[in-house]
């Protein structure tokens, strides 16, 4: 699936959601069951400190595509990082670069993107996307 | 005190978040408002704004007999001997800046030593570091002891020939602990070091009388006990203050200017470089009539009795842990529950219209001291009442499970 077919899917998913408890509850499904993060990762060059809470992120190529994985001691953190790695992980640097992350905006999650909240979320994306600019150079 | 009639002289208690009535347990990040502090904010605009101090002419007459009669009000409030041991700031962080670095122009050298507590708001920290740094001097920091208390045997024996002063908070504004502060004075001033006194999580909770307690220097902030941002209040000993070289260079803290030499102003106005915010010291001084009207007696018994309930009524949580549990508290009472993350419970208990803080409350040495990613702080103002802990409760049960 492309990356837009990702997000469109969980919009899908999260539009049956009525109320922010549901949503949450969502949330905190996927945070519970992301992939554990491999210990090895854990290490300062992957940590991105938010003020409210710390989020871990971990990026390689295989076969031309970058892989993420993540963390974050917040659970509800967690799970938006387990959203952003659903819609992002396994595709090409170019793919990850041209897209824009619409998605949380659209299931009502924008806050948790907010730079005011300071949990990590925003640098994490940043990250992201930086990691894909470092191997399409890479590439080249 | 009837609380329920104080309320309604905050028009924002009456605001839904959420479509939720508010629940308001940030107290100790900032305080709500009352009609007086608003109505007294519009009149400085519509009736008598003019600069202060420097005019001739009618409204700058009463602009200037109302900023100067604000600070008689301060003065009154906390007991200082005079109005001119009142310097206004723009709040707590300015005026311990202010104290760091004028006081530490003059009396700080290479290898003294500035003691401060482990229980500080960074605003209470890194002023000292920066003035160390300069000075090539020593941060020292008194322990904190498991319950919260301040280790006083640490802090005596920290106190050196070396010390040139002490800073400390009087309550903590993560773990609530009132602390000591004439013994913490007496104890200094026994080798002739002088003290400041961090006083922005009491003046608002409790009677402070600066003389009383012999600081040397205490300061606090307006919006902390419902006065309008941007004003705090520097208290000072007199031959503290003239010791002192001023902090900021400017208008109004001048005496005579040359190209060649400046003299400076008299007490206080040496240390209020430009135009203050003579509108916000006339609304913290109406907040101090407010406040003084119902009462800090009472008001401080509303709030113990408020931290004795919601700290009963918290134990009835599975897994809940307390921060900070001094035999003296006043404020605020931080906790977490089991494995949660503060940051999952403020954000749940956000959308249903409860406003607590979490993280490290600025004061991120005492949450690592503890070793804990932060708290959930809940703190109370004069407004708030059993009625919002039983709303909070009925909140906290019905989101602690989501998340266990």
């Amino acid at each position: 699936m492309t990356i837009n077919e990702l997000q469109d899917e969980i919009i899908d998913e999260f539009s049956v959601l009525e109320d922010w408890m549901d949503k949450y509850g969502m949330l905190i499904d996927l945070g519970n069951t992301l992939e554990p993060f491999p210990e090895e990762y854990r290490i300062p060059q992957n940590l991105i400190e938010g003020c409210q809470s710390r989020v871990w992120l971990h990026a390689e190529m295989q076969q031309g595509n970058v892989v993420f994985a993540g963390d974050s001691d917040a659970i509800l953190v967690k799970g938006i990082v387990s959203l952003l790695i659903k819609v992002l992980s396994g595709h090409t640097p170019d793919e990850i670069l041209n897209t824009e992350l619409y998605f949380i905006d659209r299931i009502g999650l924008k806050e948790h993107l907010s730079p005011t909240r300071s949990n990590g979320l925003l640098a994490m994306v940043k990250q992201m996307k930086m990691y894909a600019l470092a191997f399409q150079a890479t590439q080249q | 005190m009837n609380v329920e009639d104080l309320r309604k002289d905050f028009p924002i208690l009456q605001e839904k978040v959420y479509g939720q009535p508010l629940v308001y347990f940030d107290n100790a990040a900032t305080t709500q408002k009352p009609q007086c502090v608003l109505d007294k904010i519009m009149a400085g605009y519509t009736k008598y704004n003019a600069n202060i101090h420097r005019g001739v002419h009618y409204l700058s007459q009463l602009a200037t007999e109302a900023h100067e009669s604000a600070r008689q009000v301060v003065a009154d409030f906390i007991g200082a001997p005079d109005r001119t041991n009142i310097v206004f700031t723009k709040g707590t962080t300015e005026a311990i800046n202010l104290i760091a670095f004028s006081f530490g122009e003059q009396f700080v050298g290479e290898g003294d030593e500035v003691l401060i507590t482990a229980m500080e708001h960074h605003s209470n920290i890194v002023p000292w570091q920066m003035l160390c740094g300069r000075k090539k001097a020593v941060l020292r920091v008194a322990p904190v002891l498991e319950n919260g208390e301040l280790d006083m045997e640490a802090f005596r024996q920290m106190l050196s020939e070396r010390t040139k002063i002490v800073s400390a908070a009087h309550v903590s504004n993560v773990l609530g602990t009132v602390n000591p502060v004439k013994e913490i004075v007496r104890a200094a001033h026994a080798k002739k070091i002088p003290v400041l006194i961090d006083g922005a999580q009491s003046v608002p909770h409790m009677p402070v009388d600066v003389q009383d307690i012999d600081a040397d220097f205490y300061v606090f902030s307006g919006h902390k006990i419902y006065g309008s941002t941007g004003v705090g209040v520097l208290y000072g000993k007199k031959e503290w203050l003239e010791a002192i070289p001023p902090y900021q260079g400017g208008g109004e803290m001048i005496a005579n200017v040359t190209f060649e030499r400046t003299t400076y102003n008299e007490l206080p106005y040496k240390f209020e470089a430009g135009t203050p915010d003579y509108i916000g010291s006339t609304a913290l001084a109406e907040a101090l009539r407010y406040v003084g009207q119902i009462g800090m007696n009472e008001i401080a018994a509303h709030e113990q009795s408020l931290i004795r309930y919601a700290t009963a009524r918290l134990k009835e949580i599975d897994g809940m842990r307390i921060i900070g549990e001094a035999g003296q508290k006043s404020g605020v009472i931080s906790f977490l529950v089991g494995k949660i993350h503060p940051y999952d419970l403020g954000m749940l208990l956000d959308k249903m219209g409860i406003a607590v803080r979490t993280g490290h409350h600025c004061a991120q040495p005492l949450i690592d001291y503890y070793g804990i990613p932060g708290t959930v702080r809940m703190s109370f103002g004069l407004y708030n009442t059993e009625k919002e802990i039983d709303m909070f409760m009925q909140a906290m049960k019905r989101v602690v499970p989501m998340l266990n």
